[in-house]
C-alpha cells in the first residue's frame, strides 16, 4: 500500500478519464526562487483535488498559472483541452484566489451582479447567495463585513457563472469552524452537479474532508499523491527515537521507514509501523540506546512526509 | 472512476455584442459608484476645485477682470482644469496601483471579463466626474457669479474640459501602473499640485514668474487651460491646434508608457 505512494509520478492509469486540467513538467522560477519544480499534475473531470502543503510550498503558483495570470517557465499548462488564457476557458471556469483588498464600497450585491454579468449563464442571484451563505449580507458594503463574510464573497464570486471547473485557492483560511464546514457542503454540493474543483490547503483535515485526490506539495515539488486513505496511512505513522551507531542512509533501507532525521546525538525515525522497525534496528544494532516510540500527529506526520520529499529531492540530484 | 464528463476543447461560446456592452455599462456604472462613495475621492478630487471656486471667483474677487474677462468666468476655465487633472488622475491611478498591487486585478483577470472594459470604465468614470466638476463650476457662476455665456460657448468649454480628462487618465494609468497602493496617491499630488501652479491654475499665467511660465509651456495643464480660456475670450492667443496637439501627443505617450506597465505586469505577476 505504501509502496505505490513512494515516488510521485504521473497518473497514467486511467486514460479513459478526461483530464480538464492538467500541469505538464511544469517549472517557475521567481529570479532565485524556485517556486515550481518539474510538477506533473492533473485533475479529472467531476473530482476534486486537494493541493496540499505548507505556505510557500508552491500552492499559489500552480493555481494561477492554471488559470493563466503567469506564464510557466518550461513544461505545458492546458484547461479544458486548450491554453488557459482562452477567453472561452475563462467562461467556463470560476477562481477564488487571496486578494489583499476588494473595492470596499460597493455591496455584497454589486459585486456578484458585476461578477455574473462577465458570463454567458450565470447562476441566479438569489441562488448565489443562498449557497455562499449571503442571504443577509446583500446590501452590506464588502468594506463592512468580517474576514470570513469576506471569503464567502470572493467564494460566490467564483461560482457565480455556474462554472464547469473551479480554482479555489485556500478558500477557507481565515474562516471560524462552522463557516468552514458550510464552505464544505457547498463545495460538495458543487462536485454533486457535476463540477470539478481544485482546492489548496494547508489542512490535511480540509483536503480529508473534500478531495478525492491528494497531492503534497512542497518546495515546489510533489511529493506525494493519492486517495486521502494513502495519503493518511503515510502520515500517520509512528516516530521512533533512539541513539544508534548505524547512520542514516542504512537506516533509511530498513523496510517500513518512512523519513530518518538526526536530532541532536539521537536519530528520530518515522514509520507505519513500529515494531518491525525496532526489531530490525536491535538486530542491527547491539548499542543502542534511548528508544522511545510515539505516535505520530497528524501535522508532525506532515512534516515527516515533506523531509522525505525534501530528501528524496536532493538524493535524485 | 468519475462518470462525470466536461466538453473539451474550444468550445463556441460567444457573447453577444448587446452582453459586451452591457458588460462595458456595468463596469462602468460599478467604477462610477465606488467612487463616489468613497470620501477620499470625492472630498479632495469633487470639492477642492469647487471651494477654491467659491472662495477666489465668488466671494473675493467676483467683481475683477483678468486681461479683460469676469474672475467668476476666467476662473471656472482654470479651475475647471485643475478639477478634470485631479478627477482623471486620481480615478485612475489610486485604484489601478491598489488593484495591481493588492490582487483584485488577478482576481477580475481570472474571470472572462474583457480586459478592456476594466480601462474603459475607469477612463469613462473619470470623464463623468470631471463633467460633474465643470458643470457644478457654471453653476455656481451662473447662479452666484453673473457668469453668462452664449449657449455655444458653453457647449464648447464643457466639452473641451471633459475631453481634456483623457490626457490626464492616460498619465493616470501610467502612474497606476508603476506605483505601489500606498504610494500612488502621494506619487499624484507630487505631480498634480505643481503642475497646477507652474500651469497658471491657481495664479492666473500672467502673474506667474517668467521661469515658470517658460516651464508651463512643457505641462499639458497649460495647454488645456488655454484652450479652456480661449473660449472665454482671455487665451495667450496662441494656435488652438498646437494645444490640441500636445495633449494628444502627451496622451500617446502616456498610453505608451502605461502599455510597457501593463506588459510588465503580464510578465511577472509577483511580489
Amino acid at each position: 500500500m505504501i509502496a505505490t505512494l513512494e515516488q510521485p509520478q504521473p497518473i497514467e492509469t486511467e486514460i479513459s478519464t478526461q483530464i480538464v486540467a492538467s500541469l505538464e513538467g511544469v517549472n517557475k522560477n521567481y529570479g532565485s526562487v524556485r517556486a515550481l519544480r518539474g510538477v506533473d499534475f492533473r485533475v479529472r473531470a467531476g473530482e476534486v483535488v486537494a493541493l496540499l502543503g505548507p505556505n510557500g510550498a508552491g500552492k499559489t503558483t500552480a493555481v494561477k498559472l492554471l488559470l493563466g495570470l503567469m506564464q510557466p517557465d518550461s513544461g505545458r499548462v492546458r484547461v479544458l483541452g486548450g491554453d488557459p488564457t482562452n477567453p472561452e476557458n475563462r467562461m467556463r471556469t470560476g477562481a477564488m484566489l487571496q486578494v489583499g483588498r476588494v473595492p470596499e464600497t460597493l455591496r455584497v450585491r454589486e459585486h456578484i451582479d458585476l461578477f455574473s454579468t462577465y458570463y454567458p449563464k450565470p447562476l441566479p442571484l438569489v441562488e448565489i447567495m443562498a449557497a455562499a451563505g449571503l442571504e443577509k449580507l446583500g446590501e452590506r458594503k464588502f468594506g463592512d463585513l468580517s474576514g470570513g463574510q469576506r471569503q464567502r464573497v470572493l467564494f460566490a464570486l467564483a461560482i457565480c457563472g455556474d462554472p464547469d471547473l473551479l480554482f479555489l485557492d485556500e478558500p477557507t483560511v481565515g474562516l471560524d469552524v462552522e463557516a468552514r464546514r458550510m464552505l464544505w457542503d457547498e463545495i460538495r454540493r458543487m462536485v454533486e452537479r457535476g463540477k470539478t474543483v481544485l482546492l489548496t490547503t494547508h489542512y490535511l483535515q480540509e483536503a480529508d474532508a473534500l478531495a478525492d485526490r491528494i497531492a503534497v506539495i512542497h518546495e515546489g515539488e510533489i511529493i506525494a499523491h493519492g486517495t486521502p486513505a494513502e495519503i493518511k496511512a503515510k502520515t500517520s505513522g509512528k516516530r521512533i527515537r533512539c541513539i544508534t551507531s548505524l547512520g542514516i542512509s542504512s537506516l533509511r533501507e530498513i523496510s517500513g521507514v518512512t523519513a530518518v532525521k538526526q536530532d541532536r546525538d539521537a536519530v528520530e525515525i518515522h514509520g507505519v509501523e513500529a515494531e518491525p522497525i525496532v526489531r530490525e534496528l536491535l538486530a542491527r544494532d547491539a548499542t543502542l540506546s534511548g528508544l522511545e516510540v510515539s505516535s505520530a500527529g497528524l501535522e508532525e506526520a506532515f512534516l515527516a512526509l515533506t523531509h522525505e520529499g525534501a530528501q528524496n529531492g536532493t538524493q535524485s540530484k | 472512476m468519475s462518470t462525470a464528463t466536461i466538453a473539451l476543447g474550444n468550445q463556441r461560446i460567444e457573447r453577444s455584442p448587446g452582453h459586451i456592452a452591457a458588460i462595458y455599462l456595468k463596469e462602468m456604472k460599478y467604477e462610477f459608484l465606488k467612487n463616489l462613495r468613497l470620501r477620499m475621492y470625492t472630498a479632495s478630487v469633487l470639492s477642492f476645485p469647487i471651494m477654491f471656486y467659491v472662495l477666489f471667483g465668488l466671494v473675493l474677487n467676483a467683481h475683477q477682470t483678468i486681461g479683460g474677462t469676469g474672475v467668476p468666468m476666467y476662473l471656472i476655465a482654470t479651475y475647471g482644469t485643475f478639477g478634470v487633472m485631479g478627477a482623471s488622475l486620481f480615478g485612475t491611478a489610486a485604484g489601478l496601483a491598489s488593484d495591481r498591487g493588492l490582487g483584485w486585478l488577478q482576481v477580475k483577470r481570472a474571470s472572462p471579463m474583457p480586459p478592456f472594459a476594466y480601462f474603459v470604465a475607469k477612463v469613462v468614470t473619470s470623464m463623468i466626474f470631471s463633467t460633474i466638476i465643470v458643470l457644478a463650476l457654471f453653476a455656481l457662476g451662473i447662479a452666484l457669479g453673473g457668469v453668462r455665456m452664449p449657449v455655444v460657448d458653453f457647449v464648447r468649454l464643457l466639452g473641451t474640459l471633459a475631453a481634456g480628462s483623457l490626457p490626464f487618465s492616460a498619465m493616470g494609468l501610467a502612474v497606476g501602473y508603476f506605483t505601489g497602493p500606498n504610494s500612488a496617491p502621494a506619487t499624484i499630488n507630487l505631480i498634480y499640485l505643481p503642475m497646477s501652479f507652474c500651469s497658471g491654475l491657481w495664479v492666473p499665467f500672467m502673474f506667474l514668474p517668467k521661469i515658470v511660465q517658460k516651464i508651463a509651456l512643457a505641462l499639458p495643464p497649460y495647454h488645456l487651460s488655454q484652450l479652456a480660456l480661449g473660449i472665454v475670450g482671455a487665451g495667450n492667443h496662441e494656435s488652438s491646434t498646437t494645444h490640441w496637439e500636445v495633449l494628444a501627443a502627451f496622451t500617446m505617450i502616456c498610453l505608451g508608457v502605461a502599455r510597457i506597465g501593463f506588459q510588465r505586469d503580464q510578465e511577472k505577476m509577483y511580489g
